[in-house]
């Protein structure tokens, strides 16, 4: 791993009573992509949000650079309906009231330039979540959280959603915590997968991935993938039984 | 508008009045409690001078009441959205002035403005103010999970959220309101001038001391009109609204 971007220490969250963390202990390097996976409920996207600050944590700490450049892609594209897609991806920049830069780069990197006039339901679905991806990258954050992104996406579009965020990922080397439960899609996307146990309440499996900097969907016939995929399902059968 | 949807209340409307004259022709019905259309028409164009400036003033009343109860309403709805304090004391007096009768409220409205338009129109505002505040409350609430989040990690300020997400959120709700209000601002105007005197109500109010049922039904047709009026100006400017942005959808 790579110089340490974020560091979660001794992590615990309590909800309605029920613990989903216990003492969870993690380290994110910078330029890492990470997958995260486990059973549902095992606290995935509460990780997410709780880096996010969009949830408070029971106890422990969560190490982050002060003035970190962090985005955010929900499972959901929630495109604003009544603004264009030029204006949804400029958002961010208003928000923080400073004058939108790097639209036309974002729109350019994810094939939406000629759209950038339409408004979210005149578009597919898979064009709302490259929107949805260009707005969280205009900001150039260092880190990139994906909660689930394609999970609502027909497999053709996910396949080539999938090969744009890893060349993004290349091209704008930040950090990637990417939530899924594929085990496929982890071993295809990221350089570490982590697959999170719900009874242990921590990381039962912390698995490097080197199928190589450049990768395609033929990768998926590699050895070398299907022995990644096959250790993957083992620890999600430990778990079941 | 589609063809369909104003192709049946014409209709009905047609039927009744064609029925109303010839009940009336045949003397089935009591002609002067129930006047024949025909003769509500003669009346219209006999005072039509004097319907007219009673029109003027009750459009004028209603107009400015409608604006009036948006204005506070809207200020109201967004000062409870955004502080809960101002939620907690400000809602059970709205609450209370939709479910006190606006008749009721009236003659101290006259004590307060005195006789003519200022309590007209304060009685019309105070009938509106409720569904505007109730409507845009629901949608400045109601926003979207995903979307309020990503406010929240943009650092978006409070007002930054209301101007950008709350208010498009909230837009058709806020819509809904301002139709029923529109309907509502009529009776709240009638009512005070039953009260406060001028326009249509004070007109109806002393051709029922006359026993003239004719000048009534005409004075009751300009109020249905006008009421359709400014319900028809709203819808059209939501159709302008949303052909311009697809606002208050999620």
């Amino acid at each position: 791993m790579t110089q340490t971007l974020i560091e979660i220490k001794n992590l615990q969250k309590v909800f309605a009573s029920e613990s989903i963390f216990r003492n969870l202990s993690l380290k994110f390097g910078k330029q890492d992509f990470v997958s995260i996976l486990g059973a549902s409920g095992c606290g995935k996207s509460t990780l997410l949000r709780l880096i996010a600050g969009l949830e408070e944590k029971t106890a422990g700490e969560i190490l982050k650079p002060k003035d970190l450049r962090l985005s955010f892609v929900f499972q959901d594209p929630c495109l604003l309906p009544w603004l264009t897609l030029e204006e949804n991806i400029a958002l961010p920049w208003r928000l923080q009231n400073k004058k939108p830069a790097e639209v036309s780069e974002v729109l350019e990197l994810v094939n939406l330039t000629k759209y950038k006039a339409f408004f979210p339901h005149q578009l597919s679905g898979g064009m709302k979540m490259r929107a949805s991806l260009a707005r969280a990258l205009v900001t150039k954050p260092e880190i990139l959280l994906m909660d689930e992104p394609f999970a609502a996406l027909d497999e053709m579009t996910r396949f080539r959603l999938q090969d744009e965020l890893r060349k993004i990922w290349l091209e704008r080397k930040m950090t990637i915590l990417f939530v899924t439960h594929s085990i496929s899609e982890s071993v295809y996307l990221s350089n570490r997968v982590l697959f999170l146990d719900k009874i242990l309440g921590s990381i039962s499996c912390d698995l490097k991935i080197d199928l190589g900097v450049s990768r395609d969907q033929r990768v998926k016939l590699d050895s070398k993938y299907n022995n990644y995929v096959t250790q993957l399902s083992s620890s999600f059968r430990q778990e079941m039984f | 508008m589609k063809a369909t949807s104003w192709h049946a209340p014409l209709i009905t409307f047609l039927v009744l009045t064609l029925t109303f004259e010839t009940l009336a022709y045949f003397q089935i019905l009591n002609v002067s409690l129930f006047p024949p259309p025909s003769q509500v028409l003669s009346v219209l164009w006999t005072l039509r001078m004097d319907f007219l400036s009673a029109f003027l003033e009750t459009s004028s009343s209603v107009i400015s009441g409608f604006l009036i109860s948006v204005f506070i309403g809207l200020m109201i709805a967004v000062g409870c959205s955004l502080n809960a304090f101002l939620r907690q004391s400000i809602l059970p007096f709205a609450i209370f002035f939709q479910t006190v009768p606006i008749i009721a409220i009236a003659p101290l409205l006259v004590i307060y403005f005195g006789f003519g338009a200022p309590t007209v129109v304060a009685a019309s505002a105070i009938v509106c103010v409720f569904p505007v505040i109730a409507n845009a409350l629901v949608g400045l609430d109601n926003i979207d999970q995903y979307h309020a989040e990503l406010f929240r990690i943009s650092k978006s300020s409070r007002w930054q959220t209301l101007i950008r997400l709350r208010l498009p959120s909230a837009y058709l709700s806020i819509y809904t309101g301002l139709r029923v209000a529109a309907g509502l601002a009529v009776i709240g105007a009638v009512a005070g001038e039953f009260v406060a005197g001028g326009g249509l109500g004070a007109l109806i109010d002393s051709a029922r001391t006359q026993q003239r049922i004719d000048i009534v039904f005409a004075a009751l047709l300009l109020l249905s009109l006008l009421g359709l009026l400014l319900i028809f100006l709203i819808q059209t400017l939501h159709r302008v609204f949303q052909k311009w942005r697809p606002l208050g959808v999620r």
